[in-house]
Order: C-alpha cells, then structure tokens, then sequence
C-alpha cells in the first residue's frame, strides 16, 4: 500500500466488512484456545512435567473441553452482589478485548473473492490511540466486577487493578510517543509500512523495551498480577464469578494477551511484513502469506508472556509501583526528550546523523563522569555512616545470650573456646554451684 | 456538504439519547459508584458523537482521558471511601437545588449567548478547509496547540501540575524515623515477645469453631490468643463451659 492509502479503507461491500469480523472473531477464539493449551505445556516443560496430552493430537483439544465444561458449570451468584453491574462486568471485558482487534493489519492488499481490500478490518489516522481507549474501558470490566460483587478480596483486585492501569498505561502512551515521531502517523497501518527499511524495536530499543514490561502489567500477567494474586486475594476481582461470566473473564485475559502482543508486533516489530532472509523473497509480502510471519511474531510476544510466568516471581506491590511511578516513567520521558532533540536537529537544523550521534556521545560522556563523582561523593558517606553504626553496635559474640545457645549474628566473630579455657569455666561452675 | 446521511442520523439519535440517558442517571444515582457508570457512558456517547463528526483525535482522547483515567481515579477513591456508603442525602447547603438550577440556566446563558454572538461573523471554512491546512485533522491540532494556543496549553498544564503538587503537600506525611524494610520487619517479628508463628485458631479442643469461641489449651482452659482483637475489644467473645475441657481430659482417661 503507497499514496493514497486512506482510499483503501472505510470503502468495503458490507458482506466483506461481515467476512472480516468474522474472520477475526474465529482467529482469537482460536488463538485464546491454542494459547491456553501452549501455555499449560510449556509452564509444564519448565517445571519438568508433561502438561495435557489426553485430549486430541497433543492434549490439543483439552483446553476446548475445559471451556464446554466451564460453560456448562453452575452458575452460583452470591448474595450480596449488585446485581446490574455484577451482570455487565464481564461483558465489558470481553466485548473490548475483541473490539480492539479492529484496527490490528494482518497483511497487504488481497484479493479477497474478488474484491482488493486490505487484510485489516478498518484504520484511521489516530487507530493506535483507539487501541488505548478500548484497552482503558475494557479495564472497567476488572474494576467493576471488584467492586459489584460485594465482598472484600475482590474490591481489593478491583482497586490494585485500577492503580495498576492508570500507573502502567501513561508508561504504555509515552513509549508510543517514540514511533509517532518516527513514523509521522498514529495509525497502524502506516506505522507498518515506514518500518519498511528497519524495525523500530532496533532504533527505538529504549521504547521497545518500555513498552513490553508496560504490556505484561496492563494485562494482569505475572510477575505483575497483583488484581488476581492467588496468594493473597484467592482470585482477586473474579473470586465470586462462575461459570460463562468467570469463562468471558478469562477469554478477555487471553485476548488481551493477543491483542498487547499484535500491537507490539504493529509497532515495533515490522507488523506483517516478513523478517530480514525471508523477506528476500519477492512474494513473500503478497497475499495471504503475511498472516503466517503475523502469527509468528505474535507467538513469539506470547511465548515470553509464558517464560515470565514461569520463571519470575510476583513483585510486592509497592516495589510494583515504585517500579511504574520512579523508573518505567522518568526514563521514557528521558528518552523522548533524546529523540525529540535528535528529530528536530535532522530536520530543522540538518546536522547529519554522524555529527548527532557524536554530540550525543560526548553529552552521555559528561553525564556519566557526573554521576559517576556523585554517586563516589554519596558512597563515600554511605561508607563513614555505615562504620560508624558498625562501631555503635559492636557487641562481642557471647555463645550463651539470654541463657540459649545460639548463633553468632552477622558482623559477629566466633571466638572459639580454647580447652583450658573452657575447663576453667567448669570448674568455675563448679565452685559457684 | 449540509444534509446528514442516514448512518449519521442514526448514530447521533442513539448517542444522543444515551448521553442525556447517563446525565439524568448521574444526578438521580443513589450510589455514587452508579453515578460515575452514567458519567461514563455518557462521556463514551459524547466520544461517539465527536467520532461521526470527524473529530477522531478528540473522540479518542476523551475516551482516554476522562473515561479512562480521570473516571477511573474516581471510581477508585469511592472503592477506597467504602463499597456500600451511600452518601447521605440531607443537603448541607440551604437552597442548594434551587442556587443549582439558577447557575446550570446562567451557565447555559453565557454559553448560548457569548459563543453565539463571537461566532455570528465569522465565515465557515467547513471541515475540509480547516483539515486542509496542515494535512490532516490530527496535524492541524497539533499546528493549533503548539502556535496560537501554546500560552493557554502551558498555563492548563501549570494549573494541573500545581494541583497535583497541592494533593501531594496536603497528603503528605513526615516520616519521623526511616521506615522499616521487609528484613528489618522480620526480624523484629522474631525479636519480639510475641509467638512468631500463626496464632490458634478458633475451635481448637473447643465446642464450636466459630470466630468469637476461644480455643482450649491442652490443660482445657481458654485462650484469648484465638479470638480477633475487634471481638475482643467489642467484649463479644463467647463463654466457655469449663467443662469442655473436662470433658476432652475425660475422653482422654478412657
């Protein structure tokens, strides 16, 4: 797709505006299903078990049977719910979960029988930011479901999920920021074709990186799923939900999971387009094959959604906050200042990218030097404070304290009793009883 | 371009419909949850509404903004207040309705009125003539912002930054010594008179195991360590029969 390309969209018969919905409602059902299934096997692999394997080739079909068993579960509704928003809870999660795919490309031009469309349901000039605003409304589902059902640990995942949305999408909106720069368009399908020569994820590494640790905390995925900390909060916001509405919780969960991780693809990772020796060859990005380099990038988003899971442990969640509110967002506006300066000083002062980068070389070099002296100054004083506490606190090692025998605490020194010594003290005893 | 299609005319009857929908609901909400769902969906509807004409920045950021972050801080601090506190409907203020009323019909004035009479000679460019400019609606947003309404943009943002300075100050809480770290806090568990470990629960040796029975030692005498300290201060903790114990040490003797 070249000039002109906005001529392509909003322009489709209805039957293939049909067509696409459908083939998009299909692809993430599918996909919840495959993702449930890849990632109980791969979790499974990491901790040296099998996973399901009963079910179809490769226990493929079990997680199709978990879901008609969980359709078919009693529904038991608590007493103490607010009703309305109890029922309409769930619904907002799901619906946004697929409602956000609208905007995602999933290929070129095609000829889809017999009529040349984009293989993308719909784009305008700002669909990036509707992938945002989907994503916030879709949060209230988590909020309200907290909130309506009435009872103490769900309004606690309700209100953790709240704060975790608001702190982690600002993150999530300034790593964007980077790629509208460079892009010159906030809508996908022509941030997709400026990354023609290279990916973004290579020249905007910083935001890359910000945005992938901002997907796993805007989807409630561990090490960053405090909302439904099994440990703490027995489910957290879905503890009193069962039956269809926990199982459109846990769909929205999944394709949330895509959704985050086609939008990385979109942004970062060229979209569709196919990756460096594939690309080589000439029909590689025609027709339907980009769905096949699509999936691939996306799995591969999902593959490291599992590979956190099962590796990391779940942050505290104040060190969760910290992390969002002190790192996540002071280095993301740091880095968009930088690029910014870069951007303005090639177009409007055109300075060529030697004399930029080496400006720049010389500007982190000052930098450095600085906080290298400070941080020397401050562990300097760190130091003298420290040994001053360690003078203060200075006991000598007594073996029997408070009539125990006990360890030494740290910074103690074992003396060990010579025998005479020992011998002595017997007999001290001795005497004394 | 002056005439409406029927799409338009239909998204605008259901928006609009939706959006005075979640007005009414707001002011007639008991729940103040409730409240901020109309207040909601009537700021989505509005978003809908910019959407069909041709304002797809401002429909998105409004959604982003006032529905999901400012909506949401709402919705967080009433979580935070209480899940069940209806606010209390004896009005404080004397006339408060009716001053409500007078205000809404001058603000309506002044709106109807002061745009109406700066706007009267102005000649329409339409959309197309403003979108022209800079090449798109989202570039000739931005080319506003950053021209002729940089002050105001700055002075907006000034105002915010000084509120949020303002909660903070009014927040904030000295710390008189540092705070204790998780190890820290560990240790002093350890170091403490208190037993470090899980306390009895209730109903051990004992004849119930609801919350306000205490548990029975093994010598059958009760302990308070088993009973919250909400009962206990309330004095809502549950007699013992003496005889449970005995009862236990009779079943042992057999």
């Amino acid at each position: 797709m070249t000039e002109g390309q906005w001529g392509w969209f909003g322009v489709d018969p209805w039957w293939i505006v049909i067509v696409k919905v459908l083939g998009i409602f299909v692809l993430l059902v599918l996909l919840t299903l495959f993702t449930i299934w890849w990632e109980r096997r791969v979790v499974s692999r990491m901790q040296h078990r099998i996973g399901p394997n009963r079910v179809g080739p490769f226990g493929l079909l079990q997680s199709l049977m978990d879901g008609v068993k969980l359709a078919l579960k009693e529904e038991i509704v608590p007493k103490g719910v607010h009703l309305a928003v109890y029922w309409i809870a769930p619904i907002i999660s799901a619906t946004m979960a697929f409602t956000a795919f609208a905007v995602i490309p999933f290929g070129p031009l095609v000829n889809m029988f017999g009529v040349e469309t984009p293989l993308q349901l719909t784009d305008f000039p700002v669909s990036v930011l509707y992938v945002l605003a989907i994503a916030s409304i879709g949060i209230y589902g988590i909020v309200l479901a907290g909130w309506a059902s009435g009872s103490i640990y769900p309004l606690l995942g309700g209100l953790r999920s709240s704060a975790q949305m608001i702190s982690y999408e600002i993150a999530m909106g300034l790593s964007f920021v980077a790629v509208f720069l460079y892009a010159g368009s906030m809508s996908t399908s022509e941030i997709v074709s400026s990354q023609e020569p290279i990916w973004f994820a290579v020249i905007l590494l910083p935001s890359f990186l910000i945005y992938v640790t901002a997907m796993v905390g805007e989807t409630n995925r561990a090490p960053f799923d405090l909302p439904e900390a099994e440990g703490e909060l027995v489910g957290g916001f879905h503890t009193e939900y069962s039956s269809m509405k926990f199982a459109l919780f846990f769909l929205a969960e999944y394709i949330n999971m895509v959704t985050v991780s086609a939008l990385a693809t979109t942004l970062f990772l060229g979209g569709w387009r196919a990756p460096w020796p594939i690309s080589l060859w000439e029909a590689s990005n025609t027709g339907y094959w980009p769905i096949l380099w699509w999936l691939v990038k996306v799995q591969i988003f999902i593959f490291v959604f599992i590979w956190l899971r099962g590796t990391l442990p779940r942050l505290r969640y104040d060190q969760f906050m910290k992390f969002g509110w002190k790192v996540l967002i002071p280095v993301s506006i740091a880095w968009i200042l930088i690029v910014a300066t870069a951007r303005v000083l090639r177009n409007d002062v055109t300075m060529s990218n030697t004399e930029i980068l080496l400006i720049g070389g010389a500007i982190i070099v000052v930098l450095l030097i600085g906080s290298w002296l400070l941080q020397s100054r401050s562990d300097r004083k760190a130091a003298e404070l420290e040994e001053a506490k360690a003078k203060a606190h200075a006991r000598p090692f007594d073996a029997m304290a408070g009539g125990y025998p006990v360890p030494p605490m740290p910074g103690q020194q074992v003396t060990l009793p010579t025998r005479r010594a020992t011998s002595s003290v017997t007999t001290q005893e001795a005497i004394d009883g | 371009m002056n005439s409406v299609n029927t799409g338009e005319a239909i998204v605008f009857w259901v928006c609009a419909v939706l959006a005075v929908l979640g007005a009414v609901g707001l002011i007639t909400s008991r729940k103040a949850v409730h409240s901020a769902l109309w207040m909601a969906l009537t700021m989505i509807s509005l978003a809908v509404l910019y959407i069909a004409n041709n304002a797809p920045f401002l429909g998105m950021v409004q959604v982003i903004v006032y529905t999901g972050a400012v909506m949401m801080l709402f919705l967080f601090v009433l979580m935070v207040v209480g899940v069940d506190s209806s606010d209390s409907l004896i009005e404080t203020i004397k006339g408060q309705r009716f001053l409500a009323l007078l205000l809404g019909l001058l603000l309506i004035v002044i709106l109807v009125w002061g745009l109406g009479s700066s706007l009267a000679g102005l000649p329409a460019v339409g959309l197309d003539g403003a979108n022209r400019v800079d090449g798109g609606n989202v570039q000739s947003i931005a080319h506003l912002i950053f021209t002729d309404y940089l002050v105001v943009f700055e002075v907006t943002s000034a105002l915010l930054i000084t509120a949020a300075m303002g909660a903070m100050v009014l927040a904030h809480r000295e710390h008189w010594q540092p705070k204790p770290t998780q190890a820290q806090l560990s240790v002093a568990r350890f170091k403490g008179d208190e037993h470090p470990g899980n306390r009895p629960n209730p109903g051990i040796y004992a004849r119930h195991n609801a919350v306000d029975t205490p548990a029975l030692l093994p010598d059958g005498t009760p302990t308070d360590a088993s009973i919250p300290g909400a009962l206990r201060a309330r004095g809502e903790v549950a007699p013992v029969d003496i005889n449970d114990g005995r009862a236990i040490e009779e079943a042992d003797s057999l």
